[in-house]
């Protein structure tokens, strides 16, 4: 057995969660710390196969690269646009502050 | 009579003949669903009075017509919400645009009626991932209709819709429709635009039928299918006529049988009779069984709980509380507004799901799992190929086990990944498969429902579903 497929991942879900922009309670980092170990020691499973020369595969069609005409087309109405935004200004999206002043 | 226990092809005979109007199916459906829905929980919302409308201005000459369709509430029509059964979309987002799905079926003539529910962004397999509602199996109250399309299983099975459309990721239209008892087809990739449908994992992610016939899900495939040039990965290809060669049989198919799915140990002794029995019955009527190895289906699950997570995290970067959804700002700058409107909008299973896909991606683990993983499916992808250079269609369970309890699984969703065993590599190879109704297992004094899987070659749906119809001939034959 490799050293690869003994150790146990390791995840810090805490510091990951940060990379996400996702605020975890206490008790959420807790049982997501004890669950996603779980699941990465299955999905580690995965070192045991042999993947030598394999080429990778993003997607399954049998596509690759798409044109167009570069045309303008229909689209969104200012209105439809921000019909859903939860904050507005001035026909615009308004946000909190993000540069400190 | 209640039209809603009709199905698409007897209720366009029943139009077209002047025995019944768009306006008395709708009224119908809306019955069924006033009587039943506060019971199954199937439908997050349904607009009566604009169904209504809508069913009045139905042209019932073109090849919908008239026909109320349900859609999973993660599929976008105009004016209508889209909550994708989150507290995030939750109470005021509606669609600024149609679905291509949406807007072919609206353009065959469709009414589209009612929003069914889902795990939360189409994450889940028992629908009790939904932040908003619990939909439970018509067949036994107490368990799961499966998932993540439960809602749209639900509702056709309880006659509260004639068909439905729902997604599947990793099996979230052939599993649910295996435990509630309904066909389910998830088309290949590529045969059905993703336009409009709120993106999950996009390199598996595929629209497809919930219905009560084989030949119900062919007509709404026929609706849906083809190039869009808004979904680049959406195929423009000519799609063939699925109600063609339907009642054909099997006679002279090859039909493969994939070992590793039977000698699976988590597979139910009930469940594994039920599908013997139905290949007997086929291989009575002429098809050849023939025995298949497919040795990575082993990997499958792990593959894709690498895969799918990743595309997920990325996916959902999109919610961050600025132009669409619900705000959480605690006054601290707008980092501090993303992570509590995220932290506020999404449930459990998105955040373990969008940490686990952080995590995979970032840099020193992406080698590791991501590309690794990226590999694993290329292999899964040549063993389809190469069984499909000997058979015709393969055979198989939809879910190694009927319908669990509602909240068995509740702290332990490794369990419940598992579970997805059969149905996760159709998507990670890019292939079409059908869940057709194949009897009932007992449990608790319950007849519950199991569903048998044909898989097919990439846009052969025409081959698995001549394979179902063949099937429910010889199941109706009894």
């Amino acid at each position: 057995m490799s050293e690869r497929q003994s150790a146990v991942p390791e995840i810090d879900v805490g510091y990951v969660a940060g990379l996400a922009r996702l605020d975890l309670t206490e008790e959420e980092t807790a049982q997501f710390q004890k669950q996603l170990g779980d699941i990465l020691a299955f999905v580690d499973t995965l070192s045991s196969l042999e993947v030598e020369g394999v080429e990778p595969t993003a997607h399954p069609a049998p596509i690759l690269d798409c044109f167009r005409e570069d045309e303008t087309d229909k689209s969104l109405t200012r209105e439809q646009f921000l019909r859903n935004a939860p904050d507005t200004a001035m026909d615009q999206v308004r946000v909190p502050k993000v540069v400190d002043s | 009579m209640n039209l809603a226990s009709t199905s698409i092809a007897t209720l366009r005979r029943m139009l077209l003949a002047g025995e019944t109007t768009p306006r008395e199916i709708v009224e119908s459906v809306g019955t069924a669903i006033s009587a039943q829905n506060e019971t199954i929980g199937g439908y997050l919302s349904s607009d009566f009075e604009r169904a209504l409308v809508d069913a009045e201005a139905a042209d019932i000459a073109r090849p919908l017509g008239g026909i109320p369709i349900a859609l999973k509430d993660n599929i976008n029509v105009e004016d209508h919400p889209c909550s994708c059964a989150s507290r995030f979309l939750e109470g005021g987002y509606l669609s600024p645009y149609d679905a291509t799905v949406s807007a072919r079926l609206k353009e065959a003539g469709a009414v589209l009626y009612g929003r069914t529910n889902l795990d939360e962004f189409a994450m889940g397999s028992s629908t009790e991932n939904s932040a908003l509602q619990q939909t439970r199996n018509p067949h036994d109250h107490d368990r799961i209709p499966g998932g993540s399309s439960g809602g749209s299983a639900a509702v056709v099975a309880s006659d509260m819709a004639v068909a439905a459309l729902g997604s599947d990721t990793g099996g979230s239209i052939r599993q649910p429709a295996s435990h509630c008892g309904v066909v389910g087809l998830k088309p290949s990739y590529g045969r059905v635009s993703r336009y409009g449908l709120v993106a999950f994992a996009s390199s598996l992610d595929q629209i497809g039928p919930l219905t009560k016939t084989v030949e119900d899900s062919a007509l709404l495939l026929q609706a849906i299918a083809g190039g869009d040039k808004r979904d680049s990965t959406c195929l423009d290809v000519e799609v063939p006529d699925y109600t063609a060669g339907l009642q054909q049989g099997v006679s002279g198919m090859k039909l493969g049988v994939p070992r590793e799915y039977f000698a699976d140990e988590g597979l139910d002794p009930a469940v594994r009779v039920r599908i013997q029995e139905a290949l007997g019955k086929l291989e009575a009527e002429g098809a050849e069984l023939i025995e298949i190895s497919l040795p990575s289906t082993s990997f499958a699950v792990a593959t894709y709980y690498i895969l799918a997570p990743a595309e997920a995290s990325s996916n959902l970067s999109r919610y961050d509380g600025v132009r669409y959804g619900n705000r959480v700002d605690n006054g601290e700058g707008v980092i501090a507004m993303y992570r509590g409107s995220r932290a506020r909008g999404f449930g459990p299973e998105v955040k373990r799901r969008i940490i686990l896909g952080t995590y995979v991606l970032s840099s020193g683990y992406s080698g590791k799992y991501y590309l690794r993983a990226q590999k694993a499916r290329t292999l899964i992808q040549q063993e389809y190929q190469q069984a499909f250079q000997r058979v015709d269609a393969l055979v198989g369970p939809v879910s190694p086990t009927p319908a669990r309890r509602i909240g068995e699984f509740a702290d332990t969703p490794l369990q419940d990944y598992l579970a997805d065993i059969y149905t996760i590599s159709a998507n990670l190879a890019g292939i079409c498969g059908l869940s057709v109704p194949c009897g009932t297992v007992e449990r608790e004094g319950r007849e519950l429902p199991v569903g048998l899987q044909i898989l097919g070659p990439h846009l052969a749906e025409g081959v698995i579903l001549r394979v179902g119809r063949a099937w429910e001939m010889i199941r109706d034959a009894e």
